[in-house]
């Protein structure tokens, strides 16, 4: 950027930006409420054990490692598949944001039901970097193929041609974007209850669930998820300092002209590729299949059917909400950078390191004493959805925002646009595919989502994620087939819109 | 004690012949599906007469469903796999529509809890009686009619009348009999260095979790801690889920589990008797044999308090009882309903007296395994 001019931004995206933050921090006044019913020793006493620091230990150390392997999976990847010249690169693009289709529970139990040995930090480490480093290859992708190829052609120029120094390259040019995606693998990681329950790897969430859960005890479950949220804090902090100074290194549209490099050992990008897609995406479909194929199926088609309407209209109305809500954070975030636009953007995230099922409890609490009309009813639902995955959306759409240039504002400002205008008629048209991303973003999610979905959906109205957890929660291979197939079919569509369209 | 080896050949043998009829018990029971039709709530228990012990069936003058309409919310613990189809019965025998909403017994109990006074439910039907407990402690259950209470021996029942069990689940030892000739009869046996490494259990299941706090509130919080001490200092091995425990032990990777009395005839259901060897040691008399229950309570702020109590009589019918105990093995609650094909009785189980809405204490129970390494796998 090269003027500091703050620019005041407009007060129509202000406000409903702060709403948008508003539904994501409402979970907290919920936590904060039961933390100090109980009294601050009382808190103090829950916080400060020796297991407390293990959990956190633990936490993290999952965390770190599998955002760090993310990123080194994904940054190849996404090189390959943006301005590498192998063939077939949108088909690639494509397979390898599918893993995010794949439920973490699902593919923790693909997995340990074939290798029971898997149980632990490792099975939790594959596992959850496999669902979830598409978090960093999307918006990865995104920024590549927007990238202005001006400073990589002076590279070739010079005789840095060969593939490994130009991913570092890019990568140094897109780490906004790469940083952005491991902050989302990481707190994706500290919330996911799936994989580590399933992979038995003893970390916070566990712990947290099962206070829930079996121990009748909400305000011990809230005082760790509150630590979970300290964690958070500290997760959006790094994340800044490693996005750094935002350089204008990027072109206004996406750069579909954009130059293919010669891949210098083709062989083994191919394999790299391949391998990924194997394991991430071919071997829980495999396995589904075979239960499917085993065991056929228990349900009838109309109950599949039905829970699969479900799934899709309650997902379908959260993607609406969420990138209604996102817009105006997003834009704000990503075009009028400050203090204040960027707090407003990461209080969005402080609850993304939560549990669902905290949330999802927050939402009961808040729904029935304020919402009580719409408790147990359709909208509450979607507001939770809003609260869980207005991070990913504001993610994705800040991403857009802030590569689209400066002199573009300047330019229109100067034919006479005001300010809501230039938002209307020149940021939000070029935000198109980045909201579209954003919307296949929260359906996907939302189709897989399950604690909120448990507690708050209507009562009656069962959905894939809901039917799929009731069936592998008593290992019901024959049960859960259909349910797992119809899942991982249903949510590659969103998904692959998704990865095409950034 | 002198009745152990007695239960122990009886369960041998029961065990065999189990296997060899489970198949056809189970096409029976759905087969009378079809014709299932209620007493409790239409009038007609007497004409029904397969049990001419219940003696306390309701009359009419005092049957809880004489007035009741209208529908019900019911927050349902019971997988819908088990109970449903005695809901749609329900709902045809008394025209009370039912909006059920399905879920894990603690979840729902921690979101009644959290909904307070305010909760949509008119029912909680739970898998487990802590859960109960922790919902009857808040002051959110109405008290049950005695015409329903009474058809239920006072230990499966809450004391302040706020709930009522349905069906019980005993705590058993499954062993394998190739590597075990004479399994423990009790859970201070296990200690024994003899089983060192030899033991499954699953540390995160809710009927392990219901044990370990009967034994707290048993034996107190010290005894208890001993125990669990010289437990986990014999290497159990940590398995995700009671099934695959059995699974462990039928394999032989381990010779002994901890788990409930049906997980056996489950298997024995799905797989056929060849393929399962393992058998149950039932523990008569020992804390190990703890008896849960799942059941019932009405939510007192429901606006179809009638509807509830109709509900909760269902369920203790004699109908609904075979309907338990034929379709999940489980133990019925009422006088006159035999147990599963030759299951020891559960007054020949003979187990602890413990008021079972004692066993919510379940965070503390937690705590505790935290503290002895036994919570974490």
């Amino acid at each position: 950027m090269t003027s500091i001019r703050i620019k005041r931004p407009p007060i129509a995206l202000v406000l409903p930006g702060l709403l948008a933050a508003l539904t994501s921090i409402a979970p907290l006044a919920y936590l904060i409420d039961i933390a100090s019913d109980r009294g601050l020793n009382f808190v103090w006493a829950e916080i400060w054990q020796q297991r407390t620091f293990q959990l956190v230990g633990r936490s993290l150390v999952l965390a770190g490692s599998v955002s760090m392997a993310s990123v080194f999976i994904s940054v190849p990847a996404a090189w390959l598949v943006t301005r590498g010249d192998i063939p077939f690169r949108s088909w690639w693009r494509v397979l390898l944001a599918l893993p995010l289709a794949i439920p973490s529970y699902l593919a923790a139990f693909a997995w340990i039901s074939w290798r029971p040995s898997m149980a632990g930090f490792t099975g939790a480490f594959v596992v959850l970097t496999l669902v979830s480093y598409p978090y960093v290859f999307l918006p990865v992708c995104a920024a590549l193929s927007r990238l202005n190829p001006a400073i990589e052609e002076i590279a070739v120029i010079h005789g840095r041609g060969r593939s490994l120094q130009l991913i570092l390259l890019a990568a140094r040019q897109v780490r906004g974007a790469i940083a952005t995606g491991a902050l989302l693998v990481a707190l994706y990681v500290l919330s996911d209850f799936g994989a580590v329950a399933t992979m038995r790897y003893d970390a916070f969430t566990w712990v947290i669930y099962s206070s829930y859960r079996s121990g009748f005890n909400p305000s011990r479950a809230a005082i760790l998820a509150i630590v979970l949220v300290l964690i958070a804090f500290v997760l959006l902090f790094g994340e800044k300092i490693l996005r750094g100074q935002n350089e204008s290194l990027l072109s206004a549209r996406s750069v579909d002209a954009n130059p293919q490099h010669r891949v210098s050992i083709k062989p083994v990008a191919i394999a790299f590729l391949t391998t990924i897609i194997g394991f991430a995406l071919a071997f829980p479909i495999w396995r589904v299949v075979t239960w499917v194929y085993r065991y056929g199926s228990e349900d009838s088609m109309s109950d599949i059917a039905t829970a699969l309407w479900h799934s899709v209209f309650f997902s379908g109305l959260a993607a609406l909400a969420t990138i209604l809500l996102a817009l105006p954070i997003g834009i704000l975030a990503g075009r009028y950078p400050s203090r204040s636009t960027s707090l407003l953007e990461q209080s969005t995230y402080v609850t993304h390191a939560l549990p669902g099922i905290v949330i999802a409890i927050s939402m009961v609490f808040i729904g029935v004493r304020l919402l009580q009309p719409i408790y147990l009813q359709t909208p509450l639902l979607v507001i939770a959805y809003v609260a869980l995955f207005l991070p990913v959306a504001v993610g994705s759409i800040r991403a857009a925002a802030e590569q689209i240039p400066d002199s573009l504002d300047e330019i229109s400002r100067s034919l006479g646009l005001r300010q809501m205008a230039i938002v209307r008629r020149v940021t939000v048209p070029l935000l198109a595919p980045g909201l579209l991303s954003a919307g296949a973003l929260v359906l996907l999610a939302g189709m897989k989502e399950l604690p909120a979905t448990m507690l708050l959906r209507p009562t009656g109205s069962e959905t894939l994620a809901t039917r799929l957890w009731t069936y592998t929660s008593v290992s019901d291979y024959a049960g859960a087939g259909p349910y797992a197939l119809a899942i991982i079919v249903f949510v590659s569509i969103p998904t692959a819109i998704a990865s095409r369209r950034l | 004690m002198a009745s152990i080896p007695l239960t122990t050949l009886s369960k041998t043998t029961v065990t065999r012949t189990t296997s060899r009829r489970t198949v056809s018990t189970l096409l029976a029971s759905l087969a009378t599906l079809g014709v299932f039709s209620l007493a409790a709530c239409g009038g007609s228990e007497t004409s029904e007469n397969t049990q001419p012990a219940s003696t306390d069936s309701p009359t009419d003058a005092n049957d809880p469903c004489a007035s009741a309409k209208g529908s019900l919310t019911v927050y349902s613990g019971r997988s819908e796999k088990l109970v449903a189809d005695l809901y749609t019965q329900f709902t045809s025998d008394t025209g009370i529509a039912l909006e059920v909403r399905y879920g894990d017994s603690g979840e729902l109990a921690g979101q009644i809890l959290t909904e307070g006074n305010a909760t949509p439910a008119d029912v909680f039907f739970s898998q487990d009686a802590g859960a109960l407990g922790a919902v009857s402690e808040a002051g959110l259950f109405a008290e049950l009619e005695d015409a329903v209470l009474n058809r239920v021996a006072a230990k499966y029942r809450s004391e302040s009348n706020t709930w009522v069990g349905t069906s019980g689940r005993a705590r058993v030892i499954v062993f394998n009999p190739t590597l075990v000739s004479t399994p423990p009869t009790s859970i201070d046996d296990l200690v024994d260095p003899e089983w060192s490494g030899k033991i499954g259990f699953a540390p995160t299941n809710a009927s392990w979790q219901s044990f370990v706090t009967a034994l707290r509130v048993l034996r107190g919080e010290d005894a208890a801690r001993q125990w669990l001490e010289a437990f986990a200092a014999n290497n159990p091995v940590a398995y995700e889920k009671n099934g695959a425990v059995r699974d462990a032990v039928n394999s032989g990777e381990v010779s002994l589990g901890l788990v409930n009395h049906y997980y056996l005839y489950e298997k024995i259901a799905s797989e056929g008797s060849a393929n399962v060897i393992a058998q149950n040691q039932f523990l008569p008399g020992d804390i190990g044999g703890l008896v849960n229950v799942a059941g019932l309570g009405a939510l007192k702020n429901s606006d179809n308090s009638a509807g509830s109590q109709c509900l909760a009589s269902y369920l203790v019918s004699n109908s609904a009882q075979r309907y338990f105990v034929e379709k999940s093995f489980e133990y019925p609650l009422v006088d006159g309903i035999a147990p599963f094909d030759g299951l020891p009785t559960l007054v020949e189980l003979d187990p602890p007296n413990i008021d079972l809405s004692d066993l919510k204490s379940i965070a503390e129970t937690q705590e505790l395994l935290n503290d002895v390494g036994l919570l974490s796998l």
